[in-house]
């Protein structure tokens, strides 16, 4: 291939001439420390090209080497329990090449060469198959089962399929279409910027359960849905983004570090080893996959990453996963956008951002979703995508913040003050909501109760009683109020310091499934109607508010998973006390 | 050989413009020699065919068109490091300016540094003690982590600073930290302010220093914390000490930021910044931590002024998305005579969890620090509801919140200069201020806790 030479270096912009015949999003090699780059503009001769490294001591009229290929990522096993860099350079790998920091022009293989893994084949000589069929399956981890699919655009009939233990360059299948013989290895590649197809897109219909309280139970997502957390430092977006990918009940989790602390991901690669998935008692990390673009590595890398994130996660995808993608923060790539845009001299739209970026941000979103998946099996498969936002004091007027709500289905907004007041997660549950109830109703009716959504309603009311009386409260002081709406802001209390407030980092409580949720949030209205008749034949607020169960409902969330049966126990304790003070 | 060019067309604030130039590098280091024979530093910022866009540390004042002689030096900026560095003091630019002797280096390293591969990070979790009950007990240091201090001006950001470099011990570990020192803008007074009490200390013999001062140029200050820390990356990762990094004042760093940013024409972000202000202090703040399998770490107390104490300007914003929590200093309790005046609430350290509890620091720390934190802020409520509704309308309960915080401010988070409060007494402290209140009011902590360490109410005499 022949080579262009550079005649502008600004950051991590080059420009390049003699570049005619390449394409816009080619990949191409930047000096001869062979930096990895994509071309981002075209202008006859010349293209301008992002560079995915840093470029200190690069000059002008060195060259530039083209590949002809698209920003690609490698699909196949070998991408579970790995930590990548934006480009899908595999860390670990990468330290063992150039130790403790990261240098630069390092090539390495974003999947293991030399490891072989056991090929099951589940088609045989004389099939005929067609794109995105499944021909084989590697137990990739003791979760996660690979399935090995024919690549987008290839059907024919087998005529060779091995089994047993192969490279994932080895051919284990050979198709043949007409004269054309393909031969397919375990491992394919796919163009970054391109969505991998589908045959048909659906509505989501099931509740991705994340054990998060307030998240569950008032502002689900649904698998194959878009959420997003904006908020400001502080308030706990990083760890509810953990929080999600601990404990989200979706099959394979990608965790995008996009621009965050180096720390953090250190954080995971710790922890998730040594938790175990609820659903299969395995580490969380046999399941997930992380790409790290920390805030100091370049600053285009980081534009990629997103992509190189959500394309892994398609693939997975059409395996027939449930698949969670959480990218911490998507503030930062759309900072790398403007970053790059200013260099290119664009015109910009607000903030500085360019004008593309509502654009961007939607294609981006859109990726996610329930879909049938290519192949003659229609199986099922879903993608759910959760950003967070990172708006500049917290302001949600930020272009970012703006351009995500409008394609996002799910807002759960994070708040200083209830960061302050230490009410974790801090997600407002006044300001917060979610588009999902219709589409998951049925499941959650059928799967946890049928009162669970007027449960839900009936929370919600009394939150929002609490935000009004709290006014008058401070106006005229909490004794002024009568009884009964004493007793609301009591519940609503009780709503959010009992039910709502989530402690992570305790062993039990960090993580609550739906259906202790609906007995503790059935216990605490239950309570409500109890007080409420006690109240009406004259028993004293504060006489309720001395019995013992008050402690009992404060201590719901401590009760484990394997003893819910207490919770329902706690329900009948709640009724005799009452009633014992009724009768009195 | 290096060619000399004396092709300067366009002198512009700290920039310079070079034409006719050859094999040029991206952000290498420039010489300009000055008519007057002043040789002045400078870093390429653009090449672009025969021209190269050249920023001036030094200013550009003296420089003129025809008889300027730029020479390009083939390689980024370099500092020689030596472990005879600790004691010494240099210029914003690494340049000896304490009148001893050049240091002879142990090796030559690129102020720029590279990113530590997140792979190979060791999550921090040692827990320093730096003597402060307000940071030790609630906003726990450990080492590795960048925890900023954001201040206003006219606080006493200075002296807390001063406190936690001279009182910080890792516990059990005798081990004392080595101080590395960059100013950045900050008057004459306030840097011998640092000097002095490292001396009287003893710990200047364990201290570096780079100082550039509010005359000294403006440009240098851009380099002025890269070079301090990769002084620190050396002697942390290559010597094995346990270093604490001061940056101050980090915002006449933006400042310096943004005046190169103008002069390029660059498109502005929020309130004039760039837009890559982020990505820029970025690559300073995570260069704090430890690495697997070295002794040393970098811990890194950036401080800055906040415009107006408004912590929703750029600076402190940008700083807090980065930086692992926050300390923040408060006006209001500064005028209470409260010292240090840190605002406990909005303040934030997010690897405390990590770094506290059993064989690090006690069993009931994370207990008592939830405990405190709740009945602090209650009685900052009950305050505010006494100032409109006054004091005679809050209930007995609300009296004691009122009544503990105003303690808490005093006694726990006020305390001496050169008092070192060790763990244990920070601990104590705070279970004596509880002891006020009704055992029932103490739900945060366990029971097995609360018997053990409140204090027991004497019998009546």
């Amino acid at each position: 291939m022949k080579n262009g030479k550079i005649i502008k270096v600004s950051g991590p912009l080059v420009v390049a001439d003699n570049m005619s015949g390449s394409k816009m999003y080619d990949v191409v090699y930047v000096s001869d420390y062979k930096l990895m780059g994509e071309i981002i503009e075209l202008n006859g001769d010349r293209a301008s090209i992002q560079v995915y490294e840093d470029t200190s001591g690069i000059g002008v009229g060195e060259p530039v080497y083209l590949t002809g290929a698209p920003l690609s990522v490698e699909l196949g096993p070998g991408l579970l329990e790995s930590i990548y860099d934006g480009t899908q350079r595999p860390l670990d790998v990468i330290r063992d090449e150039s130790g403790d920091f990261i240098t630069r022009g390092i090539q390495v293989h974003p999947l293991p060469r030399d490891k072989k893994w056991d090929f099951n084949p589940v088609k045989k000589k004389g099939d005929t198959v067609v794109e995105g069929d499944i021909i084989g399956e590697v137990k990739e981890t003791v979760i996660v089962t690979h399935k090995i699919m024919v690549p987008p655009g290839i059907s024919g009939k087998i005529t060779d399929i091995k089994s047993g233990k192969y490279t994932i360059e080895d051919t284990v299948c050979i198709i043949q279409s007409g004269k054309e013989k393909y031969e397919i290895k375990m491992y394919q590649k796919w163009p970054v910027r391109i969505p991998r197809p589908f045959k048909e897109k659906m509505l989501p219909d099931e509740p991705l359960v994340t054990g998060q309280r307030v998240i569950d139970t008032f502002f689900p997502i649904g698998k194959g849905g878009t959420a997003c957390i904006p908020g400001p430092f502080g308030s706990g977006k990083t760890v509810t983004q953990h929080q999600l990918a601990k404990w989200a009940d979706a099959d394979v989790v990608i965790y995008v570090g996009c621009g965050e602390r180096g720390n953090e991901m250190t954080d995971v690669l710790q922890e998730f080893p040594e938790l175990k998935d609820p659903k299969s008692g395995q580490p969380l990390m046999k399941r997930t996959v992380l790409i790290a673009n920390t805030s100091n590595m370049p600053v285009a890398a980081r534009e990629a990453s997103v992509y190189t994130g959500i394309t892994i996660a398609e693939y997975f995808r059409d395996m027939g996963y449930s698949v969670a993608l959480m990218a911490d923060s998507t503030s930062r790539w759309a900072e790398a956008m403007r970053e790059i845009s200013g260099r290119l001299e664009e015109m910009p739209g607000e903030e500085g951002y360019p004008a593309y970026l509502g654009a961007r941000v939607a294609s981006f979103y859109e990726r996610a979703g329930r879909i049938i998946a290519l192949g003659s099996d229609n199986r099922e498969g879903a993608l759910s995508v959760i950003g967070a936002v990172s708006p500049p004091g917290g302001d949600l007027s930020d272009p970012v913040v703006q351009a995500t709500l409008r394609v996002v289905k799910v807002f759960w907004s994070l708040q200083a003050d209830l960061a302050y007041r230490r009410h974790f997660p801090a997600i407002s549950w006044l300001n917060s909501y979610s588009l999902y109830f219709e589409n998951i109703e049925g499941v959650l009716k059928k799967e946890v109760g049928e009162d669970f959504i007027n449960l839900r309603a009936e929370a919600m009311k009394l939150l929002e009683k609490e935000a009004e009386l709290e006014e008058i409260v401070r106006l005229v002081g909490a004794d002024t109020l009568s009884l009964p709406d004493q007793l609301v802001l009591e519940v609503a209390r009780s709503i959010r310091e009992d039910f709502l407030h989530q402690n992570a980092f305790h062993e039990v409580d960090t993580y609550a499934s739906i259906r202790k949720q609906y007995f503790m949030l059935k216990n605490i209205l239950f309570f409500y109607e109890k007080a409420k008749e006690a109240i009406s034949k004259d028993v004293h607020i504060k006489t309720i508010r001395e019995l013992p169960i008050m402690e009992k409902i404060s201590r719901m969330r401590y009760i484990t998973e394997s003893k819910i049966g207490d919770l329902e126990k706690l329900h009948d304790e709640i009724d005799k006390e009452i009633t014992r003070l009724i009768n009195k | 050989m290096l060619k000399e060019y004396q092709t300067v067309v366009n002198v512009q604030g700290p920039l310079l413009l070079v034409e006719g130039v050859s094999g040029v590098k991206f952000q290498e280091l420039v010489e300009i020699e000055l008519p007057s024979g002043k040789k002045n530093k400078g870093q390429v910022l653009e090449v672009e065919n025969d021209k190269a866009l050249v920023q001036v540390f030094e200013g550009t004042t003296g420089i003129d068109i025809p008889e300027t002689k730029i020479k390009f030096l083939g390689k980024g900026i370099e500092i020689p490091l030596s472990k005879d560095m600790l004691g010494r003091v240099f210029d914003g630019l690494g340049r000896p300016i304490d009148k001893g002797a050049e240091i002879i280096a142990d090796k030559m390293a690129d102020i720029n540094g590279a990113p530590i591969n997140p792979y190979a990070r060791s999550y921090p979790n040692e827990f320093i003690q730096t003597g402060l009950s307000a940071i030790d007990g609630l906003n726990t240091l450990v080492r590795g982590q960048k925890l900023p201090i954001f201040s206003g001006s006219g606080l006493p950001h200075n002296r807390l600073a001063a406190q936690i470099a001279r009182q910080a011990t890792v516990l059990g570990k005798k081990e004392a930290f080595a101080v590395v020192f960059g100013a950045m803008g900050i008057t004459f007074e306030e840097a011998q302010f640092f000097v002095n009490d490292l001396k009287k200390t003893g710990a200047i013999e364990r201290a570096v220093l780079f100082l550039n001062l509010a005359n000294d140029p403006a440009i240098e200050r851009i380099a002025t914390p890269r070079v301090a820390l990769t002084t620190a990356e050396y002697l942390a990762f290559e010597k094995d000490m346990h270093v604490l990094v001061i940056l101050t004042d980090m915002t006449n760093y933006c400042e310096a930021l943004r005046e190169i940013s103008a002069a390029r024409k660059e498109i502005p972000g929020r309130r004039g910044y760039p837009g890559y202000l982020y990505t820029d202090l970025s690559t300073i703040y995570e260069r704090a931590g430890r690495i697997k399998d070295k002794k040393g770490s970098i811990t890194m107390i950036p401080i800055l002024t906040m415009p107006e104490d408004d912590k929703t300007h750029p600076i402190p914003d940008l700083t807090g998305y980065i930086t692992e929590g926050q300390i923040i200093l408060s006006r209001v309790l500064h005028h209470q005579k409260v010292s240090p005046p840190i605002d406990v609430l909005p303040s934030l350290s997010r690897l405390k969890d990590k770094g506290i509890g059993k064989g690090k620091t006690r069993e009931d720390h994370a207990d008592l620090f939830n405990q405190l934190f709740a009945a602090y802020a209650r009685g900052k409520e009950a305050q505010e509801l006494a100032v409109i509704l006054g004091e005679a309308a809050l209930t007995d309960l609300d009296k004691l919140y009122f009544k503990f915080a105003e303690d808490f401010e005093n006694r726990y988070v006020s305390q001496g200069e050169y008092e070192n409060r060790s763990i244990e007494e920070t601990l104590n402290i705070g279970w004596e201020l509880l002891s006020m209140f009704p055992r029932v009011e103490l739900k945060r902590i366990r029971d097995e806790y609360i018997e053990k360490y409140l204090p027991k109410k004497e019998e009546k005499k």
